[in-house]
């Protein structure tokens, strides 16, 4: 089946500016008026205002949610427009929001699970001084993802884009009075600098290669486009050449034939009559209307808007999409077919050799790298722990790295046409998805464990997203969401209980009167490190005092059972086991990636990594859950202090448990099972079905069904191994142990490594970070030496040239001048003596003068 | 020696001529105002004199006496005005001597 054009039908819908607005509103009120009211009112006032507008902002979601669902697929695509930004001839910004299924599903997630997180954080923060600052962050946050979900540009997307970096900077660095927190914050800012980088890179290339007309002769961009008018009637082949700078090209309207799709058809038409009558003619992006021949105006040009971007690429004239493989196609000026354009397809443009399109998804790539913490720049992510532990949920399951997917799964259109883009996509969310889950394996910190689980799983989005199987990458950003926040807000309990112990422990201490063995580990502690004691090795030796350490937990089932069972819930739907919502997601994007001959290197090789990832996953969760639950029987001292936590913490956490377990199966059971579409895929296909069409030329559709059977069976096998291995490694602490202990041993060398994360902050210490320092010293020096140096230079000279000019000044030009005064007063001097006084020197003056005239008059 | 006293013209042109530098003279050399005044009154007699000479020799008629009239009338009204100056200015400088009166301040 040949790529048909099925252009954006969108349906105004002025609701929904309220989804990002509220949560604006709850953080302004808390940023400038949020202490007042703490101290005032209370914290109940300030966590009432922001819940508040949360909920508020989840209900008009789910409105908007149901609005869409209610509409035919075609048209389900709900446009806010709500004021002109910029304006320049044709090109322009608009502050509009859209909801498609795609964006639709994320508002969900964002609001609904963001609601669930604020709820918590009352119980978790209950304790914080700056109470309202970290309600403001959070609905700040909220609002910066909403703004990013929700933008139908990439001028929107990308202020929220900035304002998920600038918000995660505020909430990883919360308490910033110690620095490590401070420094973790300014590390995220700074590595998500660096792939904003890539997304603003990516989109000056598009809106770039959009604009004119790339000559294939010249392989240049030719500034000017040449459009010929056909002059109509008149009688003649009159040809009229324009030229237009590309920059401000008009946005020719191309007519294009809409899909023919028969019943489909029918409904969009009709759905579009009744869009134009509801609201005047709906302006111009509302469908305009037929005018017979089922076809419709479409702008084409540089734009921003990714509905129009869409529409250009899915342009069809006669089977073949010139905007992207090039060829002729009809303008029409003002309404009337006008004239027949020679385009030269995205495709066909190169820049230094490289395919255009590549560059730009590779960009684009590169910014996803960044908020979604994929290789390279996925170090952040890590460190991100240093925040409240509902932050780390916050960012990890609803907001900030699902953006990149997000983005991805978005631009699925433009992704499809490079190949060479989606290996690179693939193979880099294969990569992280190991090398995640392998440094997963030997954390200690309960939250370090969860944050490499988390970028694993990225890494498995990433493949889904990069072998073209979009919706398979969304549903797993989906369930990931769902389970990944309860296993966050689960550790945050822990954390919680435990803390009332550890602080306990510190405050033993405080007061002077404890073991040897407790002294010596707290004063291994950071700050207060004696130079007589040898450095603590955190890679052997627990530090009693932290309360995120799983070597200082164990046994605490019986005393937290409701986080407990939860945890144990969102391991069971991480691992990938059948019937809970992670089986579902991963096995779906494994299959894919397996099937799929859209990506440069075999699918299979793809498909490996992940499984080997996958069974890491399932150990390391177990490993997780049986360190901190299990291993050993809880001591007095976990007795007296450790207790489940309060209501509204264990409230959320019973939500989340039964999302992560249910959402899976609900959206998803495969294809193989049901012999139907899962349903997210049916609900995403209004998104995706645009790049399934490019895709249905190079994918044979696979229909093996007992390869797809085996492969699922050996999901489960390898998940059931991973449990299996840690179960038996970790269940019971006391056997298990020494073994362990052996085992570390004898691999000291590996297991460092791994530990230390493959020391890739290291890497980047001694190489990025390093050479950024040395070129900053040099740049220093040669400022120091070489700019001043000439700077002085220049400065002696003139001072040199000044000092000449001030001579010739002072004796040779005052000196002239003086001379003329001096001269004037000395003949006034003399002159002056003529003056008399005397009448009769004047009459004698006069006598003279008669004399001398009658003189003259005689003589001469 | 006959021209000498043979009465002509010449001699009359002569007379008025010591008259003229005799006035100007007095005008040019006395601070008296009232002298440099007569001065004045031998400056224009020498003039008066020389119309009365140079109509008769020269001219013929009447012309130059009627002009000569009006210049001792015109003497005496300049004599009569003058005087009265001079009498204003002794009265506000207690002196007429024209060096002493050389400021304009009132």
């Amino acid at each position: 089946m040949e790529p048909t054009a099925v252009l954006q039908q969108t349906t105004p819908y002025h609701l929904l500016f309220l989804i990002p607005l509220l949560p604006l509103i709850g953080a302004t009120i808390n940023g400038l008026l949020g202490k007042r009211l703490q101290d005032k009112i209370g914290k109940a006032a300030v966590h009432t205002i922001a819940i508040g507008v949360m909920a508020g902002a989840a209900l008009v979601a789910l409105v908007s949610f149901f609005k869409m669902i209610g509409m035919p697929a075609e048209e389900r695509y709900l446009l806010d427009q709500v004021f002109p930004m910029i304006t320049i001839g044709h090109f322009r910004v608009e502050m509009a929001f859209a909801m498609d299924p795609l964006s639709g599903m994320m508002a969900l997630i964002i609001t609904l699970i963001g609601t669930g997180i604020h709820v918590y954080s009352t119980g978790y923060m209950a304790d914080e001084p700056a109470y309202w600052r970290f309600f403001c962050y959070l609905n700040l946050f909220v609002f910066s993802m909403l703004l990013l979900v929700l933008g139908d540009s990439f001028v929107i997307m990308f202020f929220g884009w900035e304002g998920v970096g600038l918000c995660s900077y505020l909430l990883i660095g919360f308490w910033y009075k110690e620095r490590k927190n401070a420094s973790a914050g300014m590390k995220a800012f700074v590595v998500n600098r660096v792939g904003d980088w890539g997304f603003v890179t990516g989109l000056f290339l598009l809106f770039w290669g959009l604009g004119g007309v790339w000559s294939p002769l010249t392989n240049q961009y030719a500034p000017d486009l040449e459009i010929q008018h056909q002059a109509q009637g008149l009688g003649g082949d009159r040809q009229i050449q324009e030229t237009a700078v590309p920059g401000v090209k008009p946005l020719a309207e191309v007519v294009a034939p809409e899909g023919e799709h028969g019943e489909a058809g029918e409904h969009a038409a009709a759905g579009e009559h009744a869009a134009a009558g509801e609201h005047g003619g709906g302006g111009e992006h509302a469908g305009t209307g037929e005018h017979g021949g089922g076809s419709r105006s479409v702008p084409i040009g540089p734009t921003v808007i990714f509905r129009e971007l869409r529409d250009q690429l899915a342009i069809t004239v006669e089977g073949k999409r010139p905007l992207v493989e090039g060829g002729e196609l009809p303008v029409s000026i003002e309404g009337r077919p006008a004239a027949s354009v020679r385009f030269s397809g995205l495709l066909q443009k190169e820049v230094w050799g490289i395919p255009l399109v590549f560059l730009i998804c590779l960009c684009f790539f590169i910014g996803a790298t960044g908020k979604s913490a994929q290789i390279p720049l996925y170090v952040w992510l890590p460190d991100a722990m240093a925040g409240p532990t509902p932050v780390s949920a916050l960012i990890h399951a609803a907001t900030m790295v699902t953006a990149g997917v997000y983005m991805i799964a978005r631009l699925n259109f433009l992704f499809v046409l490079s190949p060479g883009a989606m290996t690179v996509v693939a193979t880099i969310g294969a990569l992280t998805a190991l090398m995640a889950a392998t440094i997963g394996l030997f954390q200690y910190d309960i939250k370090k464990v969860l944050a490499y689980s988390t970028v694993s799983q990225l890494g498995f989005m990433f493949i889904g997203v990069g072998v073209g199987s979009y919706w398979a990458g969304v549903f797993h950003l989906l369930t990931h969401a769902c389970f990944k926040a309860c296993l966050f807000l689960g550790s945050g309990s822990v954390i919680h209980g435990m803390h009332a112990l550890t602080h306990a422990r510190e405050h033993a201490h405080g007061h002077g009167g404890h073991d040897g063995d407790q002294q010596h580990s707290v004063l291994g502690h950071d700050e207060h490190k004696p130079h007589d004691h040898a450095p603590r090795d955190p890679r052997l030796v627990a530090d009693p005092v932290d309360p995120q350490d799983m070597r200082n937990m164990g046994g605490l089932a019986r005393l937290m059972p409701i986080t407990r069972w939860t945890y144990l819930a969102a391991c069971w739907a991480i691992a990938g086991f059948p019937f809970a919502s992670g089986f579902y997601s991963k096995d779906e994007i494994l299959w894919q990636a397996f099937a799929n001959h859209s990506t440069l290197i075999p699918g299979w090789f793809i498909w490996a990594i992940g499984v080997v990832a996958a069974t890491c996953t399932s150990f390391y969760m177990f490993r997780s859950y049986y360190m901190t639950f299990h291993y050993r029987a809880p001591s007095e001292e976990h007795e007296q202090h450790v207790h489940e936590s309060p209501l509204n913490i264990t409230a959320v956490l019973g939500v989340l448990a039964v999302a992560s377990v249910l959402i899976g199966p609900i959206l998803g059971l495969p294809k193989l099972w049901t012999g139907k579409a899962p349903l997210l895929e049916h609900y995403l296909e209004p998104v995706t079905q645009f790049s399934s069409l490019s895709l249905s030329g190079v994918r044979a559709p696979l229909e093996a069904h007992g390869l797809e059977w085996g492969l699922a069976g050996l999901s489960v096998l390898v998940a059931t191994i991973g449990w299996f291995a840690a179960r038996s490694l970790y269940l019971d602490g006391a056997k298990a142990e020494a073994r362990l202990n052996a085992w570390k041993a004898q691999f000291a060398g590996l297991h460092a490594l791994i530990f230390e994360k493959y020391r890739v902050d290291e890497l980047y210490q001694a190489t990025v970070i390093r050479g950024f320092q040395v070129s900053a010293r040099a740049m220093a020096w040669f400022d120091a030496k070489v700019v001043d140096g000439l700077v002085n230079l220049f400065g002696t000279i003139t001072r040199g040239i000044a000092w000449v000019d001030g001579a010739i000044d002072q004796y040779i030009v005052d000196g002239a001048v003086n001379l003329v005064a001096s001269g004037v007063i000395a003949g006034g001097r003399e002159v002056r003596k003529v003056q008399t006084g005397r009448i009769n020197h004047y009459l004698l003056a006069v006598t003279a003068g008669v004399v001398v005239i009658v003189l003259v008059a005689y003589l001469g | 020696m006959e021209a000498f006293f043979n009465i002509g013209l010449n001699h009359f042109l002569i007379l008025s001529a010591i008259l003229f530098g005799l006035g100007l003279l007095t005008v040019a050399t006395r601070r008296n105002a009232v002298a440099v005044l007569m001065g004045v009154e031998l400056i224009l007699n020498a003039a008066a004199l020389n119309f009365v000479a140079l109509s008769h020799y020269v001219e013929g008629g009447i012309g130059g006496q009627v002009v000569a009239v009006f210049i001792i009338v015109l003497a005496a009204a300049e004599a009569a005005i003058a005087l009265a100056i001079v009498l204003a200015i002794f009265r506000h400088f207690r002196t007429i001597d024209s060096a002493d009166t050389s400021t304009l301040q009132g």
